[in-house]
């Protein structure tokens, strides 16, 4: 048992910084239970863009995807949610190097360009509305704005929780696990990203 | 006397830090280029769709496939990381195109 204890104070922290953890599976949980998340967020996303796939026909002639849908706009904001995504890899390499200054950098321009994509977002949907579609004029409104708000809503938990863990990096609030911290806020903004690599094409770059 | 520490260090998870320390900032820089150019080709194949005939929606669906696939294998580092959290991710992706594939063939979405 005190070779047990021993064992453990000298490589409890190379645990850490190899990846390995005290659990039966010598993975980590947190991890394990973000990917199982992650994997229960496809169901969801899959029902949503289902959903929209069989409505987007069934709207009135001349407030249909066709009508409505500005390209160059919207790919404008799918490049900056890409960008998003290599800053918060950045920022991940950066923690696992305790390199605070620039995990808090890039955790930050992650949320700023978060931030970015949202307001476009709630853009897209004020020239929507202005133009007629709101969210009970057809099925179409209501599964496509059902579809884009949930992740539009993802996006902006994603980037609370970023603004959270600078905040904790700030104050020092993270314990030793910081970079394992960063890994997980970062796993779920990709999902958002890859969400959004989906929704792009299927949306809005096949005709309906 | 066995402790859960050697759980720590089981070969496969030893192997995939090794591969993902691999990973410089700049080999990110270089996925993420790629990755806004294939959008770009994305975008430019919809102005062309006319064009295209029958290879505009494969062409576009490739591409997506791709672009998904590099992030969850690289940005997510499931390429590296351990088997188990492939299988949580691929066991909830694979239900979910099955399920929602049988239901838009109940609607007979792919007859229209």
């Amino acid at each position: 048992m005190a070779d047990a204890a021993v064992h453990d104070v000298a490589h409890g922290h190379d645990d850490h910084a190899h990846g390995g953890h005290h659990t039966s599976t010598g993975l980590s949980n947190n991890k394990l239970a973000m990917w199982l998340f992650l994997g229960s967020e496809c169901l969801l996303f899959g029902g949503l863009i289902s959903t929209y796939m069989l409505y987007r026909g069934r709207h009135s002639e001349n407030l249909g995807p066709d009508q409505l849908w500005d390209i160059p706009f919207t790919s404008a904001s799918s490049f900056v949610l890409l960008m998003s995504s290599l800053t918060m890899v950045l920022a991940v390499t950066a923690a696992k190097r305790r390199d605070d200054r620039n995990t808090k950098v890039w955790l930050t321009v992650t949320a700023i360009l978060g931030s970015l994509f949202v307001a476009g977002q709630v853009y897209e949907f004020t020239v929507f509305y202005r133009e007629g579609l709101g969210y009970t004029t057809s099925l179409f409104s209501s599964s496509f704005y059902t579809l884009t708000g949930f992740h539009g809503v993802h996006v902006t938990v994603g980037v609370i929780m970023l603004l959270a863990v600078v905040g904790m990096i700030a104050k020092k609030r993270t314990g030793e696990d910081k970079s394992e911290l960063v890994e997980m806020v970062g796993l779920y903004w990709h999902f958002v990203d890859v969400v959004w690599i989906l929704i792009f094409t299927l949306v809005y770059l096949i005709p309906a | 006397m066995a402790t859960d520490t050697e759980h720590a260090h089981t070969p496969d998870a030893d192997h995939a830090d090794d591969h993902a320390e691999h990973w410089s900032d700049f080999q990110y820089v270089k996925l993420a280029i790629l990755l806004a150019v294939v959008t770009a080709v994305e975008v430019l194949l919809s102005y062309i769709k006319d064009d295209m005939g029958g290879f505009f929606l494969p062409a576009l669906l490739l591409l997506m496939a791709f672009k998904f696939m590099a992030v969850v294998l690289y940005f997510m580092h499931l390429k590296f990381d351990n088997r188990l959290f492939s299988i949580m991710f691929y066991m909830g992706l694979i239900l979910a195109i099955g399920v929602y594939i049988a239901a838009l063939f109940t609607f007979r979405f792919f007859d229209a």
